[in-house]
């Protein structure tokens, strides 16, 4: 079976802000801006970010907990986000969540064994002795004692408690198991007894896990890949140990070394972000993690430093963005001069500004320097735009006008070439089992929807209704999608979902312009 | 400045009385926080390390609490017998608490810039104005951009990393000799987290301070220790400088605490068995029924007293292997982890009372 368990494409979640009594929307929260992942049998995903990045909301919506508001769900070959409630019931019997607080995940006036079999009853299952018996069964294989059964939840610690809420997870046998910070609320002495847990039970069971965590240390411990989210968008996935050893996205890097490292002797080496994450809800344009990105491409060729640099831009995202905050540097600069705010030297208040954004008095390059000293120059005379345009001119970053798109390492595809490789490889798991008349009846359909072809299904009309370019940048992407097509137009799903998932499968990504 | 520590503590006792019988939250725990420096109180929840920071300026609620014996010295003056009012004062001004969550130290109907005012003026008698631009130069130097600007906000239009930032500009308020910090980063991401470590630092040389920091977290404490005081149910079980804890880990708990980081990537080692209950803990060592090298000395009398290590006078150690006619080697697993077979301690080195259980985690 070469197909993946997952494969979602293009998930989005967006929450709408609306105002008053008709509730018109007036802006939208992009927790989930547009995902992919696969996730094959027996595999652990890690989903890593910060707080707000989107990763439980990913989780949520990808089981259907939450609607999406676009993409691709396809699990097992059939398209979750099609499902209706009885179709979505069996599929909740094949895909499980576990969540962060256990004290909060269970009934306090239910019995851990009538909460652990609740499931089977829910999925039908009448006979009670027989729940007993696999319940019993289930406490044992996840360190506990069949006998706690009849006990309650708050006889348990936090750790035991994590250990029912496996077990509950388990009972109807599923695939697919959803982990939501699985052992952020517990001490680090009984984390190491869940992980391993759970490590244990995805090899004894053949689970597909995905575990979603904030702890990178959590993640290298369980997971075989990891897809790293910021600003709900994912920026780099990889295999565990080559993301850990050679992170590709400056954010990852920034990540990494962020977290501190139970060495006195490495004390103080870490990288340090600057700045808070921006809001979902009106998130930077081009790469997102661009304003606070130790690594942004500067166009134009200064001669300043990285730290310089970044100390350019974060005044020049001011003024572009909110504007600076003259009165605050007039009355900085005025501290100990008689005059007061008002008629302070025009010449300490742009020393205030650059001392307020680390900016050095005088730049080393002369262009970038005259260029500075004229936007400073507008901004006190109260001309904001005209000092936005200046600094716009002079320090062009492609980070902040282009969005980057996640790119194979190893390939020369471009972005949108594999963002529509990846919704043909999303399209075509959806035919599992399909007949040939029926593939090509979907085949037809699509053709039909996304082109102005009439009748002919060929190669143009099909690389035309999923926006594949002829030839591809890539001379072996080319190869396999060139096959992948000709076996679609025979009608050969299987074949197709081999050759896509053979050479597709799980390859390393990353978005970023430094790739480029 | 005086070369006595600035904070010492001997022998410090905090109980709870309640339903379930007399809770020995901290039993007898003694160490020292010298002018200048930060020590670190590591230790799982449960284990007294929050119930130690809070009896130092006796906030601890009473009854139930109550602080039967021990002594808490900060510079020259015994803190236990100092009146109410008298160490209200200090609480706040001398001594200052952060604590973890920023949103329940601020008071959400007050404006931040408000509230920093306040507790300048509750210990200072500030004209407005003064203690105005005293808060804001408070919050430009605990890095908020644009001070006067936020000021008047309210603490729900900061981010958590910002409204740490606010609680702790609101602590140095009275320009405090020492800082309690109670897990101050555990509720913030690893890259606000990065910048509020760093930040205390610079602080902390800024206004000569001392910190007293209290997390279970040996990343942070590696990040920022000087020193470090391993707790465990209520006990010291090692303390010492940071590197000596580090690189040499001489108490099993504190080398089990190391093995047990995730992502360390050697194949993590859990501590297994669980705290022992509060309301009656066991006789000996109280890590011993969790102690992979437990002997009958362990089991029997009380907690062994704090040993050298390597006659290390900084660096000690509660544990029987260390003291005299003890073999450090059992738990250092030097000699490949054996024991010489006319070793007292041979046979208990390998049968761990965990086993006993049989289940982890209980």
């Amino acid at each position: 079976m070469s197909r993946s368990l997952l494969d979602v494409e293009g998930l989005t979640k967006h929450y709408p802000v609306t105002e008053g009594v008709l509730r018109n929307e007036v802006g939208r929260v992009r927790a989930v801006d547009g995902i992919s992942f696969t996730v094959d049998r027996g595999e652990t995903l890690g989903l890593v970010g910060e707080s707000g990045c989107g990763k439980s909301t990913a989780a949520t919506t990808t089981l259907r907990l939450e609607e999406p508001t676009d993409g691709r769900i396809v699990f097992d070959g059939e398209d979750v986000t099609a499902y209706d409630d009885a179709a979505l019931k069996r599929f909740r019997r094949r895909a499980q969540m576990v969540f962060q607080d256990p004290t909060s995940s269970f009934d306090p006036r239910m019995s851990i064994g009538e909460s652990v079999a609740e499931p089977l009853r829910v999925h039908g299952m009448r006979d009670r002795e027989r729940r007993r018996r696999i319940v019993g069964d289930l406490l044992d294989r996840v360190g506990l004692d069949a006998d706690d059964m009849d006990r309650y939840p708050h006889e348990f610690s936090g750790g035991q408690k994590q250990r029912v809420a496996l077990a509950r997870a388990l009972v109807i046998n599923p695939d697919l198991i959803v982990a939501d910070e699985p052992v952020s609320a517990l001490d680090v002495s009984v984390q190491a007894d869940i992980l391993d847990l759970i490590d244990d039970l995805q090899s004894a069971f053949g689970l597909a896990i995905v575990v979603i965590s904030h702890d990178l240390g959590v993640v290298r411990e369980v997971c075989d890949r990891v897809a790293v989210m910021y600003l709900g968008e994912i920026v780099e996935t990889a295999p565990t140990e080559r993301l850990f050893e050679d992170p590709r996205h400056p954010y990852t890097r920034a990540l990494l070394g962020s977290t501190p490292i139970a060495d006195p002797r490495r004390r103080g080496q870490g990288t340090r972000l600057t700045g808070d994450v921006p809001s979902p809800s009106d998130p930077p344009p081009g790469c997102r993690f661009h304003t606070r990105c130790p690594e942004v491409i500067l166009d134009e060729d200064y001669d300043i430093d990285d730290e310089t640099w970044r100390a350019v831009l974060n005044l020049r995202l001011r003024v572009v963005g909110e504007g600076l905050d003259l009165g605050a540097a007039r009355r900085y600069a005025a501290t100990g001069d008689e005059a007061g705010p008002e008629a302070v030297d025009p010449a300490a208040v742009k020393a205030a500004i650059r001392e307020e954004f680390g900016v050095p008095a005088e730049l080393a390059d002369r262009a970038a320097e005259s260029a500075l000293s004229t936007a400073l120059d507008r901004v006190l005379d109260g001309d904001h735009d005209g000092a936005a345009e200046r600094l716009a001119d002079a320090f062009p970053t492609v980070c902040r006008r282009e969005r980057p798109g996640l790119v194979p390492s190893d390939t020369d595809l471009s972005a949108t070439e594999w963002a529509a490789i990846t919704e043909l490889r999303a399209w075509v798991a959806t035919l599992a089992d399909a007949s040939e008349e029926a593939v090509l009846d979907r085949l037809r359909d699509r053709c039909a929807e996304e082109t102005d072809r009439e009748g002919e299904l060929d190669r143009l009309a099909v690389r035309a209704a999923f926006r594949l370019p002829e030839p591809l940048s890539d001379s072996d992407a080319e190869r396999t999608v060139g096959a992948v097509v000709d076996s679609l137009l025979t009608g050969r799903a299987d074949d197709a979902a081999a050759e896509l998932y053979g050479t597709f499968g799980s390859l390393r990504e990353s978005a970023c312009h430094l790739d480029d | 400045m005086s070369d006595d520590p600035l904070l010492s503590i001997r022998d410090l006792r905090t109980v709870f009385h309640t339903d379930e019988g007399l809770v020995r939250a901290v039993d007898g725990v003694s160490f020292d926080v010298g002018r200048g420096e930060t020590v670190c109180i590591v230790g799982e929840s449960g284990s007294g390390k929050t119930v130690t920071g809070e009896s130092i300026t006796r906030l601890i609620r009473s009854p139930p609490g109550e602080i039967p014996d021990g002594e808490v010295v900060f510079d020259g003056q015994d803190l236990t017998t100092l009146s109410d009012d008298a160490l209200r004062d200090l609480r706040g001004g001398r001594i200052a608490h952060v604590f973890q969550n920023p949103q329940g130290a601020l008071n959400p109907v007050y404006t931040v810039g408000w509230q920093i005012v306040e507790a300048i003026q509750l210990h200072d008698d500030a004209d407005q104005p003064t203690a105005r631009r005293r808060a804001i130069d408070l919050l430009d130097r605990v890095g908020i951009p644009e001070a006067t600007r936020r000021f008047d906000d309210y603490p729900h239009e900061f981010s958590g990393g910002m409204k740490q930032r606010v609680s702790l500009a609101m602590s140095l308020a009275t320009n405090p000799d020492l800082l309690i910090a109670d897990e101050p980063t555990t509720a913030l991401d690893v890259t606000i987290q990065n910048q509020i470590l760093t930040l205390l630092d610079e602080l902390q040389s800024e206004f000569e301070m001392s910190i007293l920091l209290i997390t279970h977290d040996l990343g942070v404490v590696a990040e920022v220790a000087d020193r470090v005081v391993v707790m465990y149910a209520g006990k010291v079980m090692e303390r010492g400088d940071v590197f000596d804890v580090f690189e040499r880990p001489s108490h099993p708990y504190t080398r089990a605490l190391l093995d047990c980081l995730p992502g360390r990537g050697d194949g993590t080692g859990s501590i297994g068995g669980h705290l022992p209950p509060p309301t009656d803990p066991p006789a000996g060592c109280r890590f011993h029924p969790r102690c992979p090298h437990a002997v009958d000395a362990c089991r029997e009398g009380e907690q062994p007293p704090a040993t050298p290590v390597d006659g290390d006078e900084d660096h000690v150690v509660s544990c029987v292997h260390y003291e005299p006619g003890g073999d450090p080697s059992v738990v250092r697993g030097e000699n490949g982890g054996t024991v010489p077979a006319d070793d007292p301690a041979a046979d208990g080195g390998r049968s761990p009372d965990v086993a006993d259980d049989g289940r982890p985690d209980r």
